[in-house]
């Protein structure tokens, strides 16, 4: 697989799957990151403001799964998060890396439903 | 002129065919005009042969007082090897054979078709009995300076023979030594050659208070020596003695002309070899450049016309056309930390002119600008106390004033409204001879700072007093240097730590909604935690603050490439407790985490999950172990020496004081990470001239040394205080500490920090030291507030439920382990499994394909050859 090519994440879901509650929304900080695990996939879960966003946890760049761990912000209107190893900037809600050209991280749906945040996989078809 | 051997152009070495060039003297100019020929002489026309008396390749002089300061003659070096130059160290030449065309030495002959002289000047004694005894030195070479400071030692007063820019200088180098020092000058007043009366009144004043004694309008008349044969007494004119048991003498050079004399060469009528506007001798095969050279007539004891000779001859030998274009006298300096600036017609001897004086008591300096007789055109002038508006005023001679005299006068005004101002041919420059045209041409050919004009004009580059002109040229240029943190904060680092401080703000929601604007990122968010930090304000992540937290601060623990975390435990001063070293060993083998000593004199456990760090620190914490902060921009270790306690050199307690420090400072954060380091006597074992604050152990106490860096561009730190008992080592070291968190900008190290500051280490030893701004006691205060607001940042967490939550590798599943790190067994320890080359490394921006290949450590295997 290569995720080397935005055509991948800008893809609408092709198989889409079920949603998997992960935890009480209270247990995400505020502007902060944290992993879960879904179906087996490390996911990364976002509270930026009042949004929720989701990306694979793994950092395509350093190649380790520590994209959660990454300081929240944002860049002119765009919420991202910054990889804690190189510091590169993605956008959090397409996954695009804003620094390297046609580098992206995979990104997950993720939504909030009577306080309890569930995340649905995309995965390649 | 006499002795033409050769008619013009009639053999080799001429400017068309070129040959063998022999050097006499590879001193600043000697070696400027090897680096011009050679630039120029693309070709390679010339080869060049450089003959010189001393054992060093050339050095910066101008700079060789920062010998004292702890610069080493590495760092003056001026020398790069090049393989068209043919240097030969320690053979002086003894003769020019103006017949055989050889320039003689003591291992043989060297033919020439031209000759450079460039043998500078040597110091002038005055013949007065007793100046042979030992103890009485000059102060040109490095090897004086060696000679000085190894006589220096266990001895306690010295005096200096003349009271111009050398004897001050030498002052203020015994100074640094440790000894009472006095000058004694013969005119009235101190630097009789560069300031009038008045401001020579305001320097003595100066120096007196830095407890320099001066005895002017006396000559010495006699050296006594004392009972192990060496000096210890100067007797004057009036009749006194002062006693001394070092002496400089810096009473004036003269041109090192023998070699020419000897030759028959004609000499300027107060010595020197004569040369005309080429630099070219009655020989027409031999010129002469530097401080050595009388220029039609004259010689010049600075080094920016020594380098104007220089470039002529190596334009000449080429085939050019130049010419000496006159000499600037200006010169500026910092004396025994007092601003001396003259420039121009200092004296007024311009038939007419008229003199515009301004003494302020309370800022204690003293100018004077020398104007034509209708006022209009700047031709001189002297400032003593505040030099800032020198370079204006300096660029600004012999054309019209840039402002009222006044208005450039007054503290700190002019200087900056005046550069704008500057016509295009003034040279801003002096001593790489750049003019205003050629700075505007560099920025609108895209210069967009300091080091980048540096880089492109060269102007800046030598003794750096034209330096806040360029500033304020790419002001006047609209060249915006921004000082914003990030697009999130318009306010530099120093102004938004003001903010916080002054204003009590204390979280970051509320920095941004009143300061700045948007979410923050990982510029600003780091740099406010760290702020906050500083000035104590509770546990890095408590509430909000934890979101700000880099990732090594947010687990407190280092991140590493695969993922997992190494941790560190402090070991202050690097001294260890058996029992203390089992429990990381345990600790180690229960975790598996592999294990190494630092370069920091402590400990590091590699290979951590997340969700093991609380236990592992529960370990640690259990056993008396503290964070080590290494994931902090804050103190790291402060390395010690063994010391006096068993190391048969050692002058001091190097290890008590290293771990007093250390505990002192520990968990202070800071604009970026600190080091220390403690050596016992002057071998310094401990590297702590390598640190952003260093101390060596003397006889008596301890030397400070600040602004030292190892990492990315190494530097030595600089001698900031000397023989300091323990209890007045340690407000210094809290002043500095709070200085530099006050003002630095994000990410930047101490050496940078000062490197940076306007006035340099002169500012922040009137800063710290003098209390010029009033700090001292605020600063102190600060510092003893974090020392009593300390407590350890990992037992905290262990104690709080809250905070130990945020430790697991995933939020759904907390007693998961990441199956992302795994690992294999190298050397006996574990190590992060190889894994695939990430794929998105193979997108590089360039499109290249990643060439990085972890190379394998094979020994022992035979090489396969092919
Ligand atoms: C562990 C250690 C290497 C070792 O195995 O010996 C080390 C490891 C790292 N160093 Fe270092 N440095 C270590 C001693 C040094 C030293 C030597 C010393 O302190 O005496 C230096 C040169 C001295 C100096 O700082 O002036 C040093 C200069 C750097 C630099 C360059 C700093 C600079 O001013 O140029 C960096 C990069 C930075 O901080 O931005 C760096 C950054 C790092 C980082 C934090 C890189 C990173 O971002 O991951 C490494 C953290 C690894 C970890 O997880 O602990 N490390 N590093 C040493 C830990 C010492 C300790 O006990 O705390
Ligand atoms: C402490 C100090 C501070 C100074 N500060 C300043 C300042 O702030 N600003 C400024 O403009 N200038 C300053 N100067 C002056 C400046 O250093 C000189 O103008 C400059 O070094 C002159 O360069 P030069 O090459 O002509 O002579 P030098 O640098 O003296 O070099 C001459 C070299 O020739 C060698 N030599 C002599 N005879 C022979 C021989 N027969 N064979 C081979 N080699 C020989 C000498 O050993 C020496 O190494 C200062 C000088 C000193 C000592
Ligand atoms: S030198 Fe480089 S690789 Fe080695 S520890 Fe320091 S930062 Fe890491
Ligand atoms: S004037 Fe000396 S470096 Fe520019």
């Amino acid at each position: 697989m290569s995720i080397a090519t935005d055509t991948y994440t800008r893809r609408p879901a092709a198989d889409t799957q079920g949603w998997s509650p992960v935890c009480p929304l209270e247990k995400l900080e505020p502007e902060r990151g944290v992993a879960a695990l879904v179906d087996g996939a490390q996911v990364a879960l976002f509270r930026a403001g009042d949004e929720l966003f989701a990306l694979d946890n793994l950092d395509p760049v350093g190649g380790a799964y520590v994209l959660s761990r990454g300081i929240v912000g944002s860049r002119g209107g765009t919420p991202t998060v910054a990889s804690p190893l190189h510091k590169q900037v993605y956008d959090l809600r397409t996954g695009a890396c804003l620094d390297l050209p046609g580098v992206a991280v995979p990104r997950h749906d993720v939504r909030c439903r009577d306080g309890l945040v569930e995340v649905r996989l995309r995965r390649e078809g | 002129m006499n002795g033409d051997t050769t008619g013009p152009g009639t053999a080799g070495g001429d400017a068309a065919t070129g040959g063998r060039v022999v050097v006499i003297g590879n001193g600043m100019v000697g070696q400027r005009f090897t680096e011009a020929l050679r630039a120029r002489d693309t070709d390679r026309r010339w080869q060049v042969t450089v003959l010189a008396e001393e054992r060093r390749p050339a050095y910066d002089r101008v700079r060789l007082s920062a010998f004292f300061d702890g610069v080493s003659a590495e760092e003056l070096n001026l020398h790069t090897p090049d393989d068209g130059v043919e240097l030969r160290l320690g053979e002086p030449a003894t003769a020019i054979d103006r017949e055989r065309r050889v320039v003689v030495t003591a291992a043989g002959e060297h033919p020439y078709d031209a000759v450079v002289l460039a043998t500078g000047s040597y110091p002038f004694v005055p013949p007065v009995a007793g100046r042979d005894l030992p103890g009485v030195f000059v102060y040109r070479t490095l090897d004086d300076l060696e000679a000085i400071r190894e006589h220096a030692r266990g001895r306690r007063v010295g005096a200096v023979i003349g009271g111009g820019l050398l004897g001050l200088e030498a002052a203020n180098a015994l100074r640094l030594l440790g000894l009472a020092t006095h000058v004694i000058e013969f005119a009235p007043r101190l630097m009789p050659v560069q300031v009038d009366e008045a401001g020579g009144a305001m320097l003595r004043r100066y120096v007196e208070e830095l407890g320099v004694t001066t005895h002017l309008g006396v000559a010495t008349t006699a050296l006594r020596p004392g009972a192990d044969g060496a000096v210890t007494a100067l007797e004057l004119s009036d009749g006194r003695t002062v006693d001394a048991e070092l002496v400089v003498v810096a009473a004036g050079i003269r041109p090192r002309d023998d070699l020419a004399r000897a030759a028959g060469l004609e000499l300027g009528p107060r010595g020197g070899v004569l040369v005309d506007a080429t630099c070219r001798t009655g020989d027409e095969r031999i010129w002469a450049v530097g401080e050595c050279a009388a220029v039609d007539g004259v010689c010049h004891g600075l080094v920016a016309p020594g380098y104007a000779t220089a470039e002529v001859v190596a334009d000449r030998l080429l085939g050019g056309a130049a010419t000496f274009p006159g000499a600037d006298t200006a010169t500026k300096l910092k004396l025994l930390g007092v601003d001396v600036a003259s420039f121009g017609d200092a004296h007024g001897t311009t038939e007419g002119s008229l003199d515009v004086t301004f003494t302020d008591p309370a800022t204690r300096s003293y100018a004077k600008l020398v104007l034509s007789d209708d006022a209009k055109t700047l031709l001189g002038g002297v400032l003593v106390g505040d030099a800032s508006a020198y370079p204006t005023l300096r660029a600004s001679v012999g054309g019209p004033l840039p402002a009222a005299p006044l208005a450039l006068l007054a503290p700190a005004g002019g200087a900056a409204a005046g550069a704008g101002a500057l016509p295009g041919s003034a040279q801003v420059c002096s001593c790489n001879a750049v003019t205003r045209d050629d700075i505007d041409a560099a920025i609108a050919g895209g210069c967009a700072d300091v080091p980048a004009l540096k880089a492109c004009t060269r102007a800046g580059t030598s003794c750096g007093s034209c330096v806040p002109m360029l500033k304020q040229l790419l002001d006047a240029a609209g060249v915006k240097q921004s000082t914003a943190l990030c697009e999130h904060f318009d306010l530099s680092r120093q102004e938004l730590f003001d903010v916080v401080r002054v204003r009590g703000i204390r979280t970051f929601s509320r920095l941004v909604a009143e300061h700045g604007r948007g979410r923050g990122c990982d510029i600003c968010k780091p740099v406010v935690a760290s702020i906050l930090a500083s000035l104590g304000t509770g546990h890095v992540l408590d509430g909000e603050r934890a979101s700000l937290q880099d990732t090594n601060d947010a687990y407190l623990a280092n991140l590493q490439r695969d993922g997992s975390y190494s941790v560190v435990p402090r070991i202050p001063g690097g001294e260890i407790t058996p029992e203390k070293l089992i429990v990381i060993g345990q600790v180690a083998q229960e975790f598996k985490l592999y294990t190494k000593i630092t370069g920091g004199q402590r400990i590091d456990l590699f290979g951590a999950r997340v969700d093991q760090l609380p236990q592992i620190w529960r370990r640690l914490v259990d056993a008396g172990f503290e964070s080590g902060h290494a994931y902090g921009k804050a103190l790291r270790t402060v390395k010690s020496c063994v010391g006096e306690t068993w190391c048969r050199y050692g002058v001091q307690d190097s290890v008590g004081l290293a771990v007093a420090l250390e505990l002192r400072y520990r968990g202070l954060r800071a604009p970026h990470k600190l080091k220390s380091a403690v050596s016992g006597c002057a071998r310094e074992c401990a590297e702590a001239r390598s640190k952003d604050f260093g101390i060596i152990a003397t006889d008596t106490g301890w030397n400070l040394y600040v602004g030292g860096n190892g990492g990315f561009r190494p530097r030595h730190a600089d001698l900031f205080a000397t023989d300091l008992s323990t209890a007045e080592l340690i407000p210094l070291i809290d002043r500095f500490l709070m200085y530099y968190i006050r003002t630095a900008d994000r990410l930047q190290r101490t050496a940078a920090w000062i490197e940076a500051m306007e006035g340099g280490l002169d500012h922040l030893r009137a800063v710290i030291v003098d209390d010029s701004l009033g700090l001292c006691a605020e600063l102190e205060a600060e510092m003893a507030r974090h020392v009593a607001g300390y407590s350890d940042e990992w037992r905290d967490v262990l104690d709080d439920p809250e905070r130990l939550r945020r430790f697991s590798s995933f939020v759904n599943a907390p007693d998961v382990p990441d199956p992302s790190i795994t690992f294999a067994v190298e050397r006996g320890q574990p190590v992060p499994a190889g894994r695939a080359r990430p794929v998105a490394a193979a997108a590089a921006p360039d499109g290249e394909a990643p060439a990085r290949r972890r190379q394998p450590v094979t020994l022992g295997l035979p090489e396969v050859r092919r």
